[in-house]
């Protein structure tokens, strides 16, 4: 057990002056993001994109499926690492417009560990690896997409030909998607 | 003089009971005496970050108790909700800075004491500040805040030769409050569990799924997360981000709630629920806010005085059934990114001739480390620095001629400290660079 203080003990007088930006080490939300992007184990099927080499909390993933409804295609979503990362989770949207239930036309992404099971235990890799499988099982139980769901649990053949559209660019019902086959 | 002693003697007799005489719960090496209560009066410096609710608390429980060297920061101003518990503040303080009218009131009010006010964030401030305190206690709302100043501290921590220089630890009290329930804990930098530690045990905010707010609300606060989340980028009203503070934001935002909550048949929405979810707001409670003040200013006291063995090192406190208190040991954490990187110095003989590559393979051939692909970052003038990481193709091209670079050339000083990650470790290494021939120095 330590006894902190011999008394009279004087600590240093401190200066009072604000002096922004003058630390030494990186916050606790840095560290923990540059172990993460580290240890990276990504898929055959994804990669990343860092505009800025030098800054970890922003950068791109790219998942190119090679099996499912959406194989030949090429997503893109963006990650963004807040300073509280990992209590809270990065905000992730999906760049690339997508037929897809769990996708809306915002790129807002229905996947749980992204909002309501995120835990500080998770890392990147865990996200990776939701959101590759979001694109072999798309889950018409959680839509955001109503109308797509709708279609996937009633007729998975005029789904799979609707991705098809929306890859090769064009309408499926009253919405035009850009082309995103790689 | 004379007088003034036996108003001294009487004022602060409750504390000399405890101070000058041994109890059954003294610490072990507590030697009692009435120097103890001279040096909470005149050196003890204690800083208290947050003059909200908790805060209020601490400051005037501090001050009673005789500590007398108080600062406080806080970066926010007074505002009508806060009158009904943060009571060092009056109507006519609306507006004012939170620090600066707690001090002046507390400075008013108890005879000898001096609260000095920092009115800012607390990142303005920097290590030359932070090291003048023995004790730091926290009455914060915010886990980025916690964990910035945890940060902080254990970047204050001494280590000779892997051994903890006691003398350099400054113990963090963290206090916090939601709503009926809240926790005090005991931090010693360096020794005992830190924020970082025990991430998991600050609750989450409250999120819900987005297909059910998108398409089975059931409750008002998914009509209205469903328009701050959903229907606010889509339509971008003003073409900016949601400010909760701006009544005209809110009144959107409410009213598209409403339509929406009429839609589905869900009742509830008001403007002040709209206000509460958009802000994040989880009502306080004054009691609450006093239990765990006194919790805090006692360990405080306990700490600078060592007359009682401190808190270890966690108590939660829940008063929304009857009371109920629990107190464990959190656990420190070996693996912890906050804590647990201990810096390890490295002698460099010449640093303009040294290149980063030969660094990379020192940790690749060296027995003491033998790394596989050992990622490098460093922190340089604020900034992230990523030296180089080989497994990411996209930062490896870019950072590829740094490799031939000496640790002059990429910024790096005698002192600076790189951060080595790789995959045969768990654990992050962090290197402080020892320049041998000091003149080096730049
Ligand atoms: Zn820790």
């Amino acid at each position: 057990m330590i006894k902190l203080f011999s008394l009279k003990q004087q600590k240093k007088d401190g200066e009072s002056s604000p002096k922004a930006n003058n630390q030494k080490k990186a916050s606790a939300a840095q560290l923990r993001i540059t172990k993460d992007i580290n240890e990276l184990n990504l898929p055959k099927t994804c990669n990343t994109e860092f505009p800025d080499p030098d800054d970890l909390l922003t950068f791109k993933l790219i998942i190119c499926p090679d099996e499912g409804f959406y194989r030949t295609g090429r997503f893109v979503f963006s990650f963004k690492v807040g300073p509280n990362y990992p209590h809270e989770p990065p905000k992730v949207k999906c760049e690339t417009q997508v037929y897809h239930p769990n996708i809306d036309q915002q790129g807002n992404v229905c996947l749980n560990i992204l909002r309501e099971d995120w835990k500080p235990v998770l890392t990147i890799n865990s996200i990776v690896y939701g959101l590759q499988y979001l694109f072999l099982e798309p889950n018409p139980e959680d839509p955001l997409n109503k109308e797509a769901a709708e279609v996937l649990t009633t007729n998975r053949r005029l789904f799979e030909q609707n991705v098809q559209k929306a890859m090769r660019g064009g309408y499926v019902g009253g919405t035009y998607f850009d082309r995103c086959l790689k | 003089m004379s007088e003034n002693q036996e108003v001294s003697q009487n004022r602060w007799g409750h504390l000399r009971k405890v101070l000058e005489r041994p109890g059954p719960f003294s610490h072990p090496e507590f030697e009692p005496s009435s120097d103890i209560l001279d040096f909470i009066m005149s050196t003890c410096k204690v800083l208290v970050i947050g003059a909200g609710g908790l805060g209020c608390e601490l400051i005037k429980d501090l001050a009673l108790m005789g500590f007398k060297q108080l600062h406080v920061i806080d970066m926010d101003i007074i505002e009508l909700s806060n009158l009904n518990r943060q009571f060092l503040f009056r109507h006519k303080d609306i507006g004012l800075s939170k620090a600066e009218v707690a001090a002046a009131f507390i400075n008013k009010k108890v005879k000898g004491c001096q609260v000095t006010p920092h009115y800012c964030k607390i990142q303005d401030y920097d290590e030359t500040f932070y090291k003048q305190f023995h004790i730091v206690v926290c009455g914060l709302d915010s886990i980025v805040a916690r964990r910035w100043i945890n940060g902080m501290l254990i970047s204050l921590l001494n280590y000779e030769d892997n051994a903890l220089d006691q003398t350099s630890i400054i113990p963090m009290i963290d206090g916090g409050t939601e709503g009926f329930k809240g926790h005090a804990r005991v931090i010693l930098p360096g020794i005992s569990a830190c924020i970082d530690c025990t991430l998991d045990l600050y609750p989450p905010q409250v999120t819900y799924p987005l297909c059910t707010i998108a398409n089975t609300p059931r409750l008002p606060e998914h009509c209205i997360e469903y328009v701050k989340i959903i229907q606010w980028p889509k339509e971008n009203p003003w073409g900016i981000a949601i400010d909760g503070d701006d009544p005209q934001h809110i009144t959107w935002i409410y009213e598209k709630s409403l339509e929406r909550a009429l839609q589905f048949n869900i009742t509830g929405v008001t403007y002040r629920l709209v206000q509460g979810v958009v802000k994040n707001i989880i009502p306080a409670v004054a009691s609450t806010n006093a239990v765990i003040a006194a919790v805090c200013a006692t360990e405080v006291f306990k700490l600078a005085t060592s007359c009682c063995v401190p808190l270890n090192n966690y108590l939660v406190f829940n008063d929304v059934d009857g009371i109920y208190t629990y107190t464990f040991e959190s656990e420190k954490k070996d693996n912890c990114l906050a804590c647990s990187l201990i810096p390890q110095n490295l002698p460099v003989e010449d640093p303009s001739k040294m290149k980063l590559k030969d660094l990379i393979e020192l940790f690749c051939e060296s027995t003491s480390y033998q790394m596989k692909s050992p990622g490098l970052t460093t922190y340089i003038n604020g900034k992230n620095k990523t030296l180089y990481i080989s497994t990411i193709k996209s930062i490896e091209e870019r950072t590829r001629e740094n490799l031939t670079k000496s640790l002059i050339e990429l910024g790096l000083q005698n002192g600076s400290e790189i951060l080595v990650t790789d995959l045969t470790s768990p654990n992050t290494l962090t290197v402080r660079l020892k320049f041998v021939n000091n003149h080096i120095e730049t």
